[in-house]
């Protein structure tokens, strides 16, 4: 059985032909958009290494059926620069070494980007951790990722650029 | 995985027949059936995704001054919303206490009603566990059991109930509107759960197909918000299932509690409303030696299941605590550590 | 003869155009925060088939039973691998050649030895019928009894413990030492077991192409898993290539390639096509290593003074039934506390559990929290301030065997750590100080100690003809920062800035660069790297100074300095030459050549080289309902010289959270029936999270070491959590009044305090 789905993916619309319905977000961005920088650390919705913007909202995509997406606008990491230019919450995690391995540093991105675009956390530290604690670090780069996230959130609230997908850039390279 | 049919009902009628079958489970948030789907705990044949249906993502106030929260709102979008935080803090602090950001995004109100224990036996399909196999035993008994069960647990199961936000829904006499087969029908929280006796796997009162649709709190349950608080210890400051929480909420006038309401959770298989203690403090003047009444008479009944008598104890002081910090004026907003005993608040008593 | 040159002159980071000591930010970083650097499990050759591991639910017995065509039938399932068809192996994966040949479960019978082995692979078209496959196998067993706990089989003195470490050593008369004692601490701590845990889950995507394999896998040893490989299938390391650029976190569990990984090379065998396999997250409490429990009792004695006069430091470990790595818990005792007498002793116990393995600071953290205890102990025994305590006895000589240290900046990390977060102030009793809600706070220390260690690594220069350079090393780099800090290191060793410079690493073909183990990687690979860049100007000075058109004739034996791309007469740098007029006019389109980074025997036999630290921790308890919170950790390291500050913090950040894990949180929960693991996922095996982490702060502490090699480096990747867990340990203590021996500190054990 077939079970056709469109959903766009980081602004480019997909037409998907599952065979499937047990694949999950996660596995069909990875394995199958051969989209890979979502990653995959448990699997279970316990680590957050899997968060992506689903419909505006971030969750744990390890958690949910692609099927039952059908329409869906979805944002991974790969699509939250602008060509070169970072988002200030990616360069933030650079300037803040709020990162060591890196793989849990997609998910963390993404959740940081949806907890600013909820709006409760704020410039309050505590608020910001407790927001940012559905997402482990192994490596306990912590620390770094509170900062980064106080201060991209600084930068992400200027009013002129409300798309917070694509807002204000700052001169970083991309590779 | 097993692999299973995947259903889409257009409306709550067809979800209902289409789940009736043997085999079936509704699909919302996905967050707890999904990992017990990859986990091999549960294998249906057929999945109901009710996530599309229409209607029951709304959040109303009804015009006896109760609110009715439809199935499919997130726990997130309950959470932060103004008026019903307002209305029902220890809600809220419940609902921002639970999982992560990301799952309270996805989870909704009718799952986390129906929410699976995080008994380790349960969730290992090698290990005997009557509620997950019926007839099979239960490995918890003998077993790692620190965490388990101090009231309502049979011989054949000492799971907890691990859900925050299904705590004070049971203190303040939360409604639950179920469609089935036959129609509508209503329960109350605190009816919903059933304690497991020979029958853990029966953990409800849900007939086959039958599906929450919403979950109303009576007009009463605003009368609490002044003095209402959700606190819950856990092994790490976030991200943790309770080991034990309370929910309380208080009428206070001219000094006096003239209403209490009080519930329990991670202390039993199901949210455990504490009627003997509430009905102790009506009527006192707040006060410590009160509190601590209170409190030996809600865990009057309990007992150890195994290497877990410590809960015994902190369910007591829990419930003094949650009291004492209920007694001052519920706060503006809900603490940036939502039910920890490490949020700052006024007027707290730490008489150790 | 070759002229005399001048690299780093000392201190390197002093020098004009220096990149060691800057706090660059990490050159891999762009790839990491956009997605794009790739993990093993990102690769998708053409072709490529996904396997699932399945795996015991028993620790003991035969598997009697799998229903494979139950698997094959599952639309999708290719093929299932088990013992019947596994494919031939060259070597037995029970061979033992060397202490560093793990044994490994490759299906090589039915027997099964610890839950969560292998007992066969599912491989399919798509991952979820892989997954799917599994689950039907339905294994049947014949089961025995599993023995797991530290009290579960008979006890016996292991051979040697850690790596090649003498069971037992002493120094002096311990028994002499306690009789003279005026106080006397006799205290045994225990400690779970805990396993690695990287976010990235191990993976291998293989694909062979005839007796030619192409693998990527994360590998904190490169050459070590590409001979291992080479061994079991009996092809040469050269037809082996690996891939592992980025590693999701390894903390010693991906060492040694694991038993699941070889089984994906396997199983791209059997089908001839390449397979991905990935360990779900349960999978990796068994197969990947851990951290055995363990049980220590210290007893220490201590004069009238607080001088000690004895410590006698006991540990009970645990192997598997099948191998032998016995963590050398009882030897951190040995280089921290001057005392007159020490005797450190290791029993063990061989349980059904999968072996155990270095796991970040193996012996050193489980030792650390039970001597930083007791040591607490005593100091309250004799009515003194922790600091001043382990000031009376700090040593300087290295206790256990009198040699002197290369360097050890330890009083300078006591002071500066405690005047940075004001340990002055803390009162001696317990239970003195309270926050303005009334939460009970504590203040408590540990001395943090590791091993200034060095292995063996090499690396190749090349300076190309545009004046451009190129290093090359097998280098791993899983979070610590490789990609940055060797690229600091090339850059200065080739004097050429960063952006003229290539720096190659993580792949199975480029020079051995040893294993990023040990804390040990920085200094060794470094040092290979440093010497390779000194070799290949070398080179470019004896084209210069030999060749009369250059600027820099006759120079030899004045010598040249290599700077900015090019060299610079030492007395008169005035004259220069690039280093392409240099390859120019010697018609060369490149120089190249190699180095070696190793430990000096000389140096080591004559000096004990460590890394010291100093923690202090304030926690926040509430008492009654046994919540801690970890409110402000304040680290001061010496580790020899910094190559780049912004990673080493984030380094010593990483170790003080595993500290804090190692004390309030992280534990396997094991079925003592079955010797299952019943939080073998995320939830209950509980980490730090965010929230746990309010406020850190790390000090590095200048340290000049000539000995440990030329670069000065000692390593930061595990000092961070020896300590640390001690420190928040004593601070639960100071707060509450109640120590707890047993790790990690539980809820319960505030809420209702154990008689000890």
């Amino acid at each position: 059985m077939k079970f056709p789905i469109t959903l766009t993916v980081n602004g480019v619309p997909h037409s998907i032909d599952l065979d499937d319905p047990r694949v999950t977000l996660l596995d069909l961005l990875r394995e199958r958009l051969h989209l890979t920088g979502t990653k995959k650390g448990c699997d279970r919705g316990q680590c957050g290494a899997c968060t992506v913007i689903l419909d505006g909202r971030r969750i744990n995509s390890c958690l949910t059926l692609a099927v039952s997406h059908d329409g869906a606008d979805v944002l991974t990491i790969e699509g939250v620069a602008s060509g070169n230019e970072l988002h200030p919450m990616q360069a933030a995690f650079i300037a803040h070494d709020g990162l060591q391995c890196g793989f849990c540093t997609p998910g963390q991105i993404m959740s940081a980007i949806g907890l600013v675009m909820e709006g409760h956390a704020g410039d309050d530290p505590e608020r910001v951790r407790e927001g940012m604690s559905g997402n482990l670090c192994r490596c306990g780069a912590y620390a770094g990722i509170t900062e980064a996230v106080l201060e991209a959130q600084r930068k992400m609230a200027n009013p002129d650029k409300p798309d917070l997908a694509k807002p204000d850039h700052v001169k970083e390279r991309a590779a | 995985m097993k692999n299973f049919e995947y259903v889409r009902p257009a409306t709550i009628s067809e979800a209902v027949a289409a789940a009736a079958e043997p085999g079936a489970a509704y699909l919302a948030g996905g967050t707890n059936l999904l990992d017990l789907m990859k986990g091999g705990i549960v294998r249906p044949n057929r999945l109901v995704d009710i996530s599309h249906l229409p209607g029951l993502d709304r959040i109303e106030r009804l015009p006896d001054g109760g609110t009715r929260i439809g199935a499919l709102v997130r726990n997130a979008d309950l959470a932060h919303d103004g008026e019903f935080a307002k209305s029902y803090p220890a809600i809220a602090e419940a609902l921002l206490s639970g999982a992560s950001g990301q799952l309270r995004n996805a989870a909704t109100v009718g799952g986390n009603l129906l929410q699976r224990t995080r008994c380790g036996y349960f969730y290992d399909p090698a290990s005997a566990c009557n509620k997950r196999e019926p007839g099979t035993g239960c490995d918890a008994r003998g077993g790692e059991n620190r965490l388990h069960a101090v009231l309502g647990w049979s011989e054949a199961c000492i799971a907890t109930h691990p859900s925050d936000f299904c705590v004070p829904l049971a203190a303040l006499d939360a409604v639950v509107e179920i469609e089935g087969r036959t129609g509508r029908r209503e329960v109350t929280v605190e009816a919903l759960h059933r304690l497991p006796g020979d029958t853990p796997e029966q953990e409800n009162v849900l007939l086959p197909g039958e599906l929450i649709v919403a979950v109303r709190l009576p007009k009463e349950a605003r009368t609490f918000s002044h003095h209402a608080r959700y606190l819950k210890v856990r092994e790490r400051t976030s991200f943790a299932f309770a080991v034990v929480s309370a929910a309380v909420g208080l009428r206070i006038e001219q000094g006096t509690i003239w209403d209490a309401r009080l519930a329990l959770g991670g202390v039993a298989p199901k949210p455990w409303r504490a009627h003997a203690a509430e009905k102790i403090v009506e009527g006192c003047v707040p006060d410590a030696a009160t509190f601590r009444r209170a409190a030996e008479a809600a865990l009057a009944d309990a007992r150890p299941c195994g290497d877990n008598a410590f809960k015994i104890e902190l369910a007591k002081r829990i419930i003094v605590r949650a009291l004492t910090l209920a007694i001052s004026e519920t706060a503006e907003r809900v603490a940036a550590l939502p039910g920890s005993p490490f949020a700052p608040v006024a007027g707290a008593l730490h008489a150790s | 003869m070759p002229p005399e040159i001048s690299l780093t002159p000392v201190p390197a980071h002093a020098r004009h155009g220096s990149n060691i000591g800057q706090p660059l930010t990490r050159r891999d970083g762009v790839l990491k925060v956009t997605g794009a650097a790739r993990y093993a499990a990102d690769n998708h050759p053409p072709g490529m088939l996904h396997a699932v591991l399945a795996v015991s639910t028993i620790a003991r017995g035969r598997v009697s039973f799998l229903d494979v065509e139950a698997a094959k039938a599952h639309p999708g399932v290719v093929e299932v691998m088990t013992p019947a068809n596994r494919p031939r192996l060259a070597e037995d994966p029970d061979a033992k050649l060397h202490p560093f040949m793990f044994r490994l479960e490759l299906l090589q019978n039915d027997e099964v030895r610890y839950a969560n082995q292998a007992i066969a692979v599912v491989i399919a078209q798509t991952l979820e019928a892989a997954t799917e496959g599994v689950a039907l196998l339905a294994p049947k067993y014949e089961t025995q009894p599993a023995r797991v706990g530290l009290d579960a089989s008979e006890s016996f003195v292991p051979a040697a413990v850690g790596v090649g470490n003498p069971s037992a050593m002493h120094r002096g008369d311990v028994e002499a030492g306690l009789a003279a004692a005026a106080r006397r601490i006799d205290a045994t701590y225990e400690t779970p077991m805990q396993y690695h845990n990287p976010m990235e889950p191990h993976a291998i995507v293989a694909a062979w192409d005839g007796d030619a394999l192409s693998v990527d896998t994360p590998s904190q040893g490169l050459a070590m898993a590409q001979g291992r490989i080479a061994g079991l299938f009996g092809i040469s390391p050269e037809n082996i290539h690996i891939r592992s650029p980025f590693l999701g976190g390894g903390f010693g569990s991906k060492g040694l390639i694991s038993g699941p990984q070889l089984l994906g090379i396997l199983a791209a065998r059997l089908v001839g096509k390449p397979v991905k396999l990935v360990l779900r997250r349960e999978h990796l409490y068994g197969p990947v290593g851990h951290r055995s429990a363990s049980r220590q009792r210290l007893r220490i004695g201590a004069d009238g003074e607080g001088l000690l006069t004895a410590i006698d430091h006991r540990a009970k470990v645990a192997s598997s039934t099948f191998d032998d790595f016995f963590e050398p818990a009882a030897d951190a005792s040995h280089t921290l506390y001057a005392s007159p007498a020490i005797a450190t002793s290791h029993e063990a116990v061989r349980l059904d559990t999968g072996t155990p393995l270095f796991m970040r600071a193996p012996g050193e953290a489980t030792g650390s929290i039970a001597l930083e205890s007791a040591i607490d102990e005593m100091a309250d025994a004799c009515g003194m301030d922790p600091l001043a305590f382990r000031l009376k006895n700090y040593a300087d000589v290295e206790p256990i065997s009198g040699k002197p240290f290369s360097s050890k900046a330890l009083r300078e990390c006591y002071a500066r750590g405690a005047e940075h977060f004001g340990w002055s102030k803390r009162p001696l009793a317990p239970r003195q100080l309270r926050d303005e809600n009334g939460l009970l706070i504590g203040w408590g220390m540990g001395t943090a100690t590791f091993p200034a260690l060095m292995f063996a690594a090499e690396a190749r220069a090349v300076v190309r003809g545009d004046g451009s350079g190129v290093m090359e090393t097998g280098a791993h780099d899983m979070g610590q920062g490789a990609w940055t800090a060797f690229a600091q290191i090339a850059a200065d060793a080739l004097g050429l800035d960063l952006d003229r410079m290539e720096f190659k690493a993580g792949t199975s073909d480029l020079p051995d660069a040893g294993i990023a183990g040990g804390s040990a990687h920085t200094a060794t690979a470094g040092m290979a790297i440093h010497n390779a860049g000194a070799a290949v100007i070398a080179k470019l000075a004896d084209l210069a100074t030999n060749d009369q058109r250059s600027p820099l004739f006759g120079a030899g034996n004045a010598g040249v300095i290599a700077r900015d791309g090019r060299l610079f007469r030492r007395d008169d740098e005035t004259r220069s030459d690039s280093y392409a007029d240099i390859l120019g006019r010697a018609g060369l389109a490149q120089v190249e050549a190699r180095g070696k980074g190793a430990a000096d025997p000389a140096a080591q036999s004559s000096y004990a080289m460590h890394a010291h630290g100093a923690v202090f921790a304030e926690v926040k308890v509430d008492s009654d309902l046994g919540q801690i919170r970890v409110t402000r950790l304040v680290g001061a390291f010496a580790a020899g010289r910094v190559i780049n500050p912004r990673m080493v913090r984030s380094q010593i950040f990483g170790g003080m959270i595993w500290g804090m894990s190692f004390a309030l949180h992280e534990q396997a929960i094991m079925d003592k029936r079955s010797g299952r693991t019943l939080n073998a996922n995320f939830a209950e095996y509980q980490v730090p999270v965010n929230a746990d982490v309010p406020s850190m702060e790390a000090l590095m502490i200048e340290e000049h070491d000539p000995h440990v090699n030329a670069l000065g480096i000692k390593g930061v990747g595990e000092i961070g959590i020896t300590g640390s867990a001690g420190a928040i340990a004593n601070a639960v203590w100071h707060a509450t009044g109640v120590r707890v021996r047993r790790f990690p500190i539980g809820l319960d054990d505030l809420v209702m305090p154990r008689s000890h």
